[in-house]
């Protein structure tokens, strides 16, 4: 510390605490389902119970006649007003897109399907009338599995003639950025390494705690939806393009909104089925999901296979990388569905220097919930291949698994780098990350101990694993999303306006559920022009307030919105220049901005511009030739994403006997740019690397052969607890972004992205001794057990009766359950 | 029908329910405590969290009736003259809430924790708090609240 630090105190950097939380830690909140409305109805649901079926006849007649219900609709009633559930991402032209009627006609594609809708004067009475509704359905053939769907043997939709949507290639030579990867593997297969990989990225459920809920009211000259999602501004755009309301005739509100995770990012057919309901009716409408329907209908996410091939030299040094990738849509192109997977493709090089590349990607449908972004999208499926794939290559080539890693990685001199698959990242900085995360993991000395324990053959194995994860967000570039036939731009506006009594409305396009932009963008408003934190308000989410935006998602609020606002209250700055300097009587050369103060240069004269405002608003005396208003809108399209990196380091105990894992220890460092609020940051990471963790030891969307999806509630799809667990320890190293003037990059979707791959390494790490070179996720004791059992991963042949002796005919105590049978641990 | 007398958050009300009508739909849609939210249909994730006479339940889980001549406090009841309770301070300081969905039950949670076992580890706060679901904040920040709750009362108790 110096002894005297004469910087300005600034917002940005501070861990202030939120300003959102008082009403949230009091109940004074505002979440969707709370609002009432004058003679508002209620609806409910009737969902198909089958995966595929063709729609003979509905009978209504006994729901309608139920005590307190008002009308029972199927799709034939809303025909003419439901819109259409669109993607805005047909990732080639010849994309094939089944089309997606919130509530279908004639036939439905995924159990959980609405065929009909009830409406009552409460929501017990709606429900209970569903029960009345009685459905003829003609069972069609489903398929359900990804592999299966490839065949062609059952059709999701037998009108398109084939399950693939499409089929999407980066190929570094094609696109000049690097060499030729059949070549590289090719050379390889001589005299280098090949290594081959098959990964699961299991089905996902995005779980937010807060149940989608969607109210409508039609009365008045606009309609108003009040509805739980993540992007009020692309739902209001979608209602327009296919419902035949005209835009500037709804109103779209994104009340308080309980986590969405990209699970809210979407336009659902329940907010359609709402709308066209109360249109309908001229009534009022709300509709509410029970969890266990959320489960069912809100989009899924991940859900690939995972073809990889990578070749190095034999001492390590990476020559190529080929991906070939299954993905599962479920039933239907989501908003962005089949872009999800391509989002990947720019990261499955991640942060090491791969001289060719290839991605590919084969879109599927099937008959289960339709797949859409879930935190990380596209990124987390990258980096778990890569991170996976560099500890192969490590054992293959017996060093440390940070060693073959540093070998490989872009050295933080030579950013600006261009990579193999044509990004560039502008900064970065992975030896410091790593050697800081080393520091606090212990690494050493825990390497120590798992020799320790391999030696004395302890029944409780440690493993640690490592991921030097980057990503890419802050989506995007409009230009890029051009060029990838994206239906929309990436940009982000902000407006703020100089109240005269000295407060500062500050509106944003992006809308917040959880992030805490009242505070963070609080705090840079506030360093901006110098004004009190507490004078700040942010609005957002309602598209009447905040008429212009692009919503929150792909960790690019800050990064996107941070900068729009940024570059609005410059523009603030700049109309109250000339107006300051006329009420000073000076030149507007003269004058300087500091700390919410313009002065004349080189006197004590000066202006506070809370001042300029109010004589703005005012306007008794202002100059000739400018406008009384210095309120000021920006609208910033980014030119690059931003790169985020960190190192995660995880170890885990398992315990041989068992099966089952304990997390020891969890340290990460991540590099996110500069940092406006740490406290935010922090949290961000913590759930965000949860939220990976669980992908790795505990969670997965599983159906059985009829398409009923069994983990359909929270008693089944199993979100971790705090007895689950642990506490983390985190930090940061900064390499400010070159893309944005704050310097900053996202932080939403990196502890996702990166924590994965450290759990599984860290799993994979204590078992490799048993023969084990993967373990399908979750990583369930029954797996890792199976796997020890079998010591064949799940990439090897069948095990030999060697490896099983205790399994062999005759010896005691054998379970005939147990063990694999096929050499691949289910 | 049934005729009950409910006590929430110290006031007195008397409505005529269905029998069937759980607690946390009560709270909600009759009294208007909408504070209290739902999470889920199997009695997993606390958001619906409440104080009947003193110690907590999940409300999803608990009839309308059974709470005739008792007392409920739900997280609109917890703070005292526009005073936060510490639990709900701590939460705050600490940075144990994003979305703020599992934070009323949390809270209510934590609550009763602490009534229990003053003085929690991280483990007994961990084991305590484990019928309560959240998806945003990792569960880090909310035992750090808890425990800094506790660590709270302690010093205004010595
Ligand atoms: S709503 Fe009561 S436990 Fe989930
Ligand atoms: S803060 Fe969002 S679920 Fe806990």
């Amino acid at each position: 510390m110096t002894a005297v630090d004469d910087r300005p105190t600034t917002e940005i950097g501070t861990a202030r605490r939120r300003k959102e939380d008082r009403r949230l830690v009091t109940g004074r909140t505002r979440w969707t389902d709370n609002i009432q409305l004058p003679g508002m109805l209620h609806l409910a649901m009737v969902r198909s119970p089958f995966a595929h079926a063709k729609i003979n006849g509905i009978e209504t007649a006994e729901a309608k006649g139920a005590p307190n219900v008002i009308a029972v609709m199927t799709g034939h009633d809303i025909a003419d007003i439901q819109g259409v559930n669109i993607t805005a991402w047909p990732i080639t032209p010849d994309q094939k897109s089944p089309d997606h009627l919130p509530m279908p006609l004639e036939r439905v594609a995924h159990a959980g399907e609405i065929v009909a809708v009830v409406v009552a004067r409460t929501a017990a009475a709606a429900r209970d009338a569903a029960e009345l509704v009685d459905v003829d359905y003609e069972e069609l053939p489903a398929v359900l599995d990804l592999k299966a769907a490839t065949t062609d043997e059952v059709l999701a939709h037998p009108d398109l003639g084939t399950n693939k949507s499409a089929f999407w290639q980066l190929d570094s030579k094609a696109g000049g950025t690097g060499g030729d990867i059949e070549e590289a593997i090719a050379r390889a297969r001589e005299g280098g390494i090949v290594i081959e990989r098959e990964y699961r990225q299991q089905r996902l459920i995005p779980a937010f705690m807060e149940p989608r809920s969607t109210v409508v009211d039609p009365t008045g000259e606009q309609v108003v939806m009040w509805t739980a999602t993540q992007a009020p501004h692309v739902l209001r755009f979608c209602i327009a393009a296919t419902t035949g309301l005209p835009e500037s005739k709804i109103r779209v509100i994104a009340p308080d909104v309980g986590g969405g995770f990209g699970g809210k990012l979407q336009s659902t057919p329940e907010e359609f089925i709402t709308l066209a309901v109360a249109r309908k009716l001229g009534k009022p409408c709300k509709y509410t999901e029970t969890r266990s329907e959320t489960m069912v209908s809100a989009h899924h996410g991940r859900d690939q296979w995972q073809k990889l091939t990578l070749t190095a030299e034999k001492d390590g040094t990476v020559t190529g990388l080929k991906v070939e990738l299954l993905a599962d849509l479920g039933a239907y192109a989501a908003l962005v569905g089949g872009g999800v997977p391509v989002l990947g493709a720019w990261m499955f090089n991640a942060i090491y220097k791969f001289p060719a590349y290839q991605f590919n990607t084969t879109n599927y449908y099937t008959n289960k919930t339709w797949v859409d972004a879930y935190r990380g999208a596209g990124r987390p499926e990258a980096t778990y291949a890569i991170e996976r794939l560099m500890d192969e290559l490590a054992a293959e080539v017996g060093v440390d698994p940070l060693e073959i890693r540093e070998k490989n990685w872009i050295k933080h001199d030579e950013f600006p780098f261009t990579t193999v698959a044509g990004m560039t990242y502008d900064s970065g900085n992975y030896e410091a990350a790593t050697a800081r995360a080393k520091e606090l993991f212990g690494y050493d000395e825990l390497r120590a101990e798992q020799k320790r324990r391999r030696e004395s053959g302890d029944p409780v194995q440690l493993g640690i694993g490592v991921s030097t994860f980057t990503e890419m967000c802050g989506l995007a570039p409009s230009r890029v999303l051009g060029s990838l036939n994206y239906g929309a731009g990436g940009w982000e506006s902000a407006s703020i306006r100089m109240l005269a009594t000295g407060t500062v409305e500050v509106v944003t396009g992006a809308s917040a559920h959880g992030q805490g932009h009242e505070t963070a963008w609080s705090q840079i408003v506030a360093d901006r022009l110098g004004v009190p934190f507490d004078s700040v308000e942010v609005l957002h989410g309602d598209t009447q307030i905040a008429p212009k935006g692009m919503d929150t998602y792909g960790s690019r609020s800050l990064v996107v919105g941070g900068e729009a606002l940024v570059r609005a209250a410059d523009k603030v700055i700049e109309k109250a220049k000339p107006i300051a300097a006329h009420l000073l009587e000076a030149s507007v050369d003269d004058l300087e901005f500091s700390a919410g103060q313009f002065t004349v240069k080189g006197t004590d004269k000066g202006i506070g511009i809370g001042d300029v405002a109010l004589a703005t608003f005012a306007a008794h005396n202002y100059p000739e030739g400018v406008e009384p208003s210095i309120d000021a809108d920006a609208t910033f399209d980014p030119v690059n994403f931003s790169f985020p990196h960190g190192t995660h380091l995880c170890a885990m105990e398992v315990d041989t006997e068992t099966g089952a894992t304990r997390m020891r220890k969890y340290v990460c460092v991540d590099d996110i740019g500069n940092i406006i609020n740490p406290l935010i940051v922090e949290g961000q990471v913590h759930g965000g690397l949860v939220q990976g963790i669980a992908q790795a030891l505990w969670e997965g969307a599983e159906y059985d052969d009829q398409g009923t999806l069994v983990s359909g509630s929270f008693v089944d799809y199993t979100l971790p607890t705090t007895a689950d667990t642990i506490s983390f320890v985190t930090d940061h190293t900064t390499s400010p972004a070159t893309s944005n003037s704050l310097g900053t990059k996202g932080v939403g979707e990196a502890g996702t992205i990166a924590s994965t791959p450290a759990v599984v390494n860290a799993i994979v790490d204590a078992v490799r001794q048993f023969g084990v070179d993967d373990i399908l996720m979750p990583c369930t004791p029954e797996r890792v057990w199976k796997a020890i059992r079998s010591g064949g991963g799940t990439q090897d042949a069948a095990t030999t009766p060697a490896q099983q002796a205790h399994f062999d005919e005759g010896t005691p105590n054998q379970d005939p359950a147990a063990g694999t049978t096929d050499g691949v641990v289910q | 029908m049934t005729r009950i007398t409910v006590t929430v958050d110290g006031a007195s009300y008397t409505d005529e329910v269905e029998p069937r009508m759980l607690l946390v739909h009560y709270l909600r849609e009759v009294v208007g405590k909408v504070g209290t939210v739902v999470g889920c249909d199997t009695s997993n994730c606390g958001a619906c969290t409440v104080h009947l006479d003193g110690r907590s339940v999940k409300s999803c889980n608990v009839l309308a009736v059974q709470a005739d001549g008792r007392e409920v406090t739900t997280i609109e009841g917890l703070a005292t003259n526009g005073e936060l309770h510490p639990m709900q301070a701590a939460f705050h300081e600490n940075h144990a809430l994003q979305c703020g969905y599992c934070t009323p039950g949390m809270i209510m949670q934590a609550v009763d924790l602490l009534n229990e076992n003053p003085n929690p580890t991280e483990d007994e706060i961990r084991q305590g708090m484990e019928g309560n679901l959240c998806r945003c904040t990792g569960y880090h920040n909310i035992v750090k609240a808890v425990a800094a709750a506790a660590g709270a009362s302690e010093r205004s108790d010595a």
